[in-house]
């Protein structure tokens, strides 16, 4: 159970920071216009596809005893693989939300702005226009959060009944050759994904008709 | 007797070096159809979209009741006296009802008295049974009703009308006329109507302007402007000479 609950509570919390930093960035970028942005699109779309390894190598440099943040004694706790996985799920927040924030600026905007809308009053119509892609956004950071095993065992360091996630026992039930095991908890992943997915899909606010 | 609502003063409208539009003056009285015609790419929804403050003008002077409102001060203030029915109408992923509240939600309208309004608007056009429909499942024709509602609820000055019939068959295209033609009458506002429809030019508008290339060739009431166009381009135009 122990996995289970240190799973969802370091992708929920990483899944939720990022949201809570990227979606506003990204509909600020989203709004602006397209070529004033590129540079940033460009580094957030890089940034999309950064290997887990390196974010976690990165991140266990500078919360390590000798880095920057080696103070804060925070490797190997969870709130370490927080960090890690805020950085893998901050980009893809927020690249995706700039892109369906864009999809809908100009026709949504033009439309509240000729019924009177103020320049804030037509962001937030556009963002509410643009919540199925927005929610998506969320949905993708956090498949891969759910996914990821890579930086969580360089920063988390997979220990029993500390910071060992569905997909770190995973890794070791499989080195240990206990694959019923391992595909017992991935079998849980999965329903667990489900679920969580279920949820934020109510949240996009699909017509019934 | 007359009262000019709207004017424009040397405008000019540059899109990169290209200049889309150059009109010297133009005057929009109040209480009139006014009717801006021309082939495709002269500069009609440009010009549209200007009058509108949704585009600003690279150069000149708009006024509304003889206040600049190129500038920036106070814009918000006369954009909600104004409203557009655009060629393709973008519906909110909502009901036809908070489509039509939604003019009034953004000037701080609630409760009953927001309610009561809208529902009134909707009765207006015959879309009551519809009110509680994704707005998104609409037919076109039911779809540019619900944008005209959605603009009347608000109770503009001046309406803009850009192409609102070009999508639409002939029957939903009748109807939008007719209802335009008897809520400007019944309701005394201003209508500024972008078409390259002659036909529903002479069935809708009081007065002409004719654009070309972003120029304004000749203007003046539509029968004169229709029956005998001085300029030759005007006359090819009405004729249906002019390719577009």
């Amino acid at each position: 159970m122990h996995i289970i609950w240190m799973s969802l509570f370091v992708s929920g919390i990483s899944v939720f920071l990022a949201s809570a930093l990227g979606i506003p960035l990204g509909t600020w970028l989203g709004l602006l216009p397209a070529h004033r942005v590129r540079w940033a699109a460009q580094i957030i779309y890089t940034l999309m596809g950064l290997p887990p390894v390196l974010a976690g190598l990165l991140i266990y440099l500078l919360l390590s005893s000798s880095g920057p943040f080696g103070v804060l004694k925070l490797l190997y706790t969870p709130w370490a693989m927080v960090v890690a996985q805020t950085v893998l799920a901050f980009p893809i927040v927020t690249g995706l939300t700039m892109i369906a924030v864009r999809s809908k600026d100009k026709e949504i905007r033009d439309t509240a702005v000729s019924l009177g809308a103020s320049a804030w009053q037509s962001a937030l119509t556009i963002v509410r226009e643009a919540r199925l892609a927005i929610v998506g956004a969320v949905v993708t950071g956090l498949g891969r959060l759910m996914a990821e095993v890579g930086a969580v065992m360089m920063v988390g360091g997979n220990i029993e009944g500390k910071t060992r996630v569905m997909t770190s026992a995973i890794v070791l039930e499989t080195r240990r050759g206990n694959f019923e095991m391992a595909i017992g908890l991935g079998i849980v992943l999965l329903v667990l994904a489900f679920i969580i997915n279920s949820c934020l899909y109510r949240l996009q606010g699909v017509p019934r008709n | 007797m007359n009262e000019a609502i709207l004017e424009l003063d040397s405008l000019v409208k540059r899109f990169g070096s290209r200049d889309v539009l150059q009109v010297e003056r133009l005057v929009f009285q109040k209480g009139r159809i006014h009717g801006i015609i021309g082939p495709s790419g002269s500069g009609k929804s440009t010009l549209l979209r200007i009058l509108n403050l949704i585009e600003k003008p690279s150069a000149g002077r708009v006024f509304f009741h003889g206040q600049d409102i190129s500038l920036n001060n106070g814009r918000l203030a006369v954009q909600r006296r104004m409203a557009m029915v655009f060629q393709k109408p973008v519906m909110f992923n909502t009901t036809v009802f908070e489509n039509v509240a939604y003019g009034l939600k953004v000037r701080g309208l609630r409760g009953p008295a927001l309610r009561d309004r809208v529902r009134a608007e909707l009765k207006t056009l015959g879309l009551e049974q519809l009110e509680n429909q994704a707005a998104r499942t609409l037919s076109g024709g039911e779809a540019q009703r619900v944008a005209l509602a959605r603009v009347l609820v608000t109770d503009p000055e001046v309406l803009f009308l850009d192409e609102p019939t070009s999508n639409l068959d002939p029957h939903n295209a009748a109807l939008i006329e007719a209802m335009v033609r008897s809520v400007s009458r019944e309701r005394g506002f201003s209508v500024v109507l972008v078409t390259h429809n002659i036909f529903q030019a002479r069935r809708l508008t009081d007065w002409l302007s004719f654009l070309y290339e972003g120029k304004l060739i000749e203007e003046g009431p539509t029968p004169e402007i229709l029956a005998n166009p001085r300029d030759e381009r005007t006359a090819a135009f009405v004729r249906g000479d002019t390719v577009y």
